[in-house]
């Protein structure tokens, strides 16, 4: 703009200063909207991309925080590859992402299905059921986690009295992940109440033409239900998968902070936590970020080009 | 929707009523499992800690205080209440900042028209999906390159730049489902969008508002990395990382204690829960339909 402004010839000079109307509105539509966005793009600048950046060129360095970081090109990354725990928790982090995030939206869905079969008394449920989403994540529920699935707690005494091998969940690698799986499905009234949200929207008189047409419940759920609800489903499969990738406090707190017994609870966020805070290792939890940052987006991109063959969008909202 | 005879129209009566009596029985069975975790960690912090092993029972044979003169006794040297105060003010802080931030920010992209709109939106919508463990690393070393490790900024200027994309996105929402002759008819009057966003948007937004400070609080009071990265002196714990030492330096055996602080940290979270909850759940619900 400003160089613009020095090339033209002195006489025509007089009319960018004074723009007709409709320009000085648009420059004061600009103005405003860099001042209303300002504290945002200076937060992105300074608190995501700038970091982003940094944390680029720290994964190709050998970085402890106290001398200055050292070039090692692709070492991190090869490094990465032979480290056991790493793929350790690589491992951890699959199985929670594979096995839970499906669990948990299984069960959204099929009480959201129960809640909106109903007509009394679903708001109080949909509110009863949605409590522990809010407070799921926290060090206390952790905690209280930690106690239900310990050796002699309440879990353990109803597997004795069921005749089970017991001695508590809380110190057997095979069940440490059952527990936080346990825990993420517990959480389930977030994406219930969206899956409600988005039951409510269905047309009723979809259902009434194919019971005419004498549809079962169950063709009823697959050939209406499902479709109509695809881009809620789309959705919580999304935000849901993204979130379970990020898992921390309630690993770090049952597991002491080690990730264990014997590395079953060693998430990717914790481990990368362990490398950069607790052995001051930057660069190489610099390039475990970048890694785990491309993994995520490549399954955003991967969802959103795979959604046209099972996302139903309505005709005439069609994106 | 029944067009049966007066005859039949009694059994169908009868037959809806033994679905709804069956549909509440299997809704109310999930709920016991469902909140038998919080019931058992409240009534077990009235137990002395030697009965909450080996027994799934809720009630206590004999209650107890102890557990909770044992936690408001303090952790580490430092009072229970520094902890809770740190904890409010954290919440109260952040609170403001994003409701703040978040509402100018969504008020440019909803309502004014400028060249990159489209491009800054993406980005907005991007950060949303962008795992905030990326940048943790180099923000940890600037705010350490910088001195600020051990107070509560690096945990607030976040908050008063808009970084938690969430919010902007609610409120850019909810704008968009407001009428825009308002605004409209406001600027053909003459006033410019200091004065529209001010006097005309604000008060429109209170709704989106209360869901953003409630969230933002009850978020920023349960946060456990950020307070674990940046706050080194006890004095400055908020109650997640205080509640971590208090599990490091109590006996493993003594969860009746643990649970106590544990049922302590989370009454303001439960209480806004109960007041606001209609708010909670319906931006939720909305913020999952339009996205």
């Amino acid at each position: 703009m400003t160089l613009e402004l020095t090339q033209v010839p002195a006489g025509e000079r007089r009319s960018h200063l004074h723009p007709r109307p409709r320009n000085r509105r648009r420059t004061e539509n600009v103005r405003a909207a860099y001042v209303f966005l300002g504290p945002w793009l200076i937060g992105f600048l300074l608190l995501t991309a700038g970091p982003m950046v940094a944390s680029l060129y720290l994964a190709f360095t050998d970085y402890n925080l106290f001398t200055a970081p050292q070039w090692v090109g692709l070492d991190n990354f090869t490094r990465l590859l032979d480290d056991p725990n790493y793929l350790q928790a690589w491992k951890v982090t699959g199985v929670y992402v594979l096995v839970g995030t499906p669990l948990k939206l299984a069960a959204a869905l099929a009480v959201a299905l129960l809640l909106n079969a109903t007509v009394r008394g679903a708001g109080f449920y949909r509110s009863a059921f949605y409590l522990p989403s809010l407070v799921g994540a926290s060090v206390s529920i952790a905690i209280v986690w930690k106690a239900l699935f310990m050796d002699e707690g309440p879990v353990d005494v109803l597997q004795q009295f069921l005749g089970r091998p017991a001695g508590g969940w809380v110190g057997d690698p095979d069940m440490s992940m059952r527990m936080l799986i346990l825990l993420t499905m517990w959480q389930f009234g977030g994406p219930m109440v969206i899956f409600l949200a988005g039951l409510k929207q269905v047309p009723k008189e979809l259902y009434e033409a194919a019971a005419v047409d004498g549809a079962g419940p169950v063709r009823k759920f697959l050939a209406i239900t499902v479709p109509m609800l695809s881009p809620v489903i789309f959705f919580n499969l999304l935000l849901e998968t993204i979130n379970a990738f990020q898992i921390f406090a309630s690993a770090f707190i049952i597991s002491g902070g080690t990730g264990g017994p014997a590395g079953s609870t060693l998430f990717y966020t914790l481990y990368l936590y362990l490398r950069g805070f607790r052995d001051f290792q930057m660069g190489y939890a610099a390039a475990m970020a970048w890694i785990l940052t491309l993994v995520i987006a490549l399954i955003t991109v991967l969802f959103f080009r795979t959604s046209r063959f099972w996302v139903h969008y309505a005709g005439d909202e069609g994106r | 929707m029944t067009t049966a005879a007066t005859t039949t129209r009694t059994l169908v009566h009868r037959q809806r009523r033994a679905r709804t009596v069956g549909f509440h029985a299997v809704v109310l069975v999930v709920l016991a499992v469902i909140l038998y975790p919080v019931a058992w960690m409240v009534l077990s912090t009235f137990k002395p800690s030697a009965e909450i092993g080996g027994d799934a029972s809720l009630l206590p044979t004999a209650v107890t205080f102890d557990n909770y003169t044992k936690v408001l006794g303090g952790v580490g040297g430092v009072s229970f209440w520094t902890f809770f105060q740190n904890s409010v003010l954290l919440a109260v802080l952040s609170v403001i900042g994003t409701v703040a931030s978040s509402a100018l920010a969504a008020y440019a992209f909803a309502r004014i028209q400028f060249p990159g709109r489209g491009v800054y939106f993406a980005v907005m919508i991007g950060t949303l999906l962008l795992p905030f463990h990326v940048v943790i690393i180099p923000q940890y070393i600037m705010f350490n390159n910088a001195g600020l490790v051990d107070t509560y900024i690096p945990l607030l200027i976040g908050k008063y730049l808009a970084a938690d994309a969430f919010f902007v996105f609610l409120m850019v929402q909810f704008m968009r489902g407001l009428p825009p002759e308002l605004d409209e008819a406001a600027r053909v009057d003459g006033a410019g969008h200091y004065r529209t966003f001010w006097s005309i948007m604000l008060p429109l937004l209170k709704p989106a508002i209360v869901t953003s400070a409630i969230f933002s609080f009850i978020w920023t009071w349960n946060d456990f990395l950020g307070p674990l990265l940046y706050l080194k002196n006890p004095e400055l714990y908020t109650l997640p990382i205080a509640l971590r030492l208090f599990v490091d330096q109590t006996s493993s055996a003594d969860y009746g204690a643990q649970m106590a602080m544990a049922v302590l940290a989370l009454v303001p979270v439960v209480l806004f829960f109960l007041i606001f909850q209609r708010y909670l759940v319906e931006g939720v619900a909305t913020q999952g339909l339009k996205g």
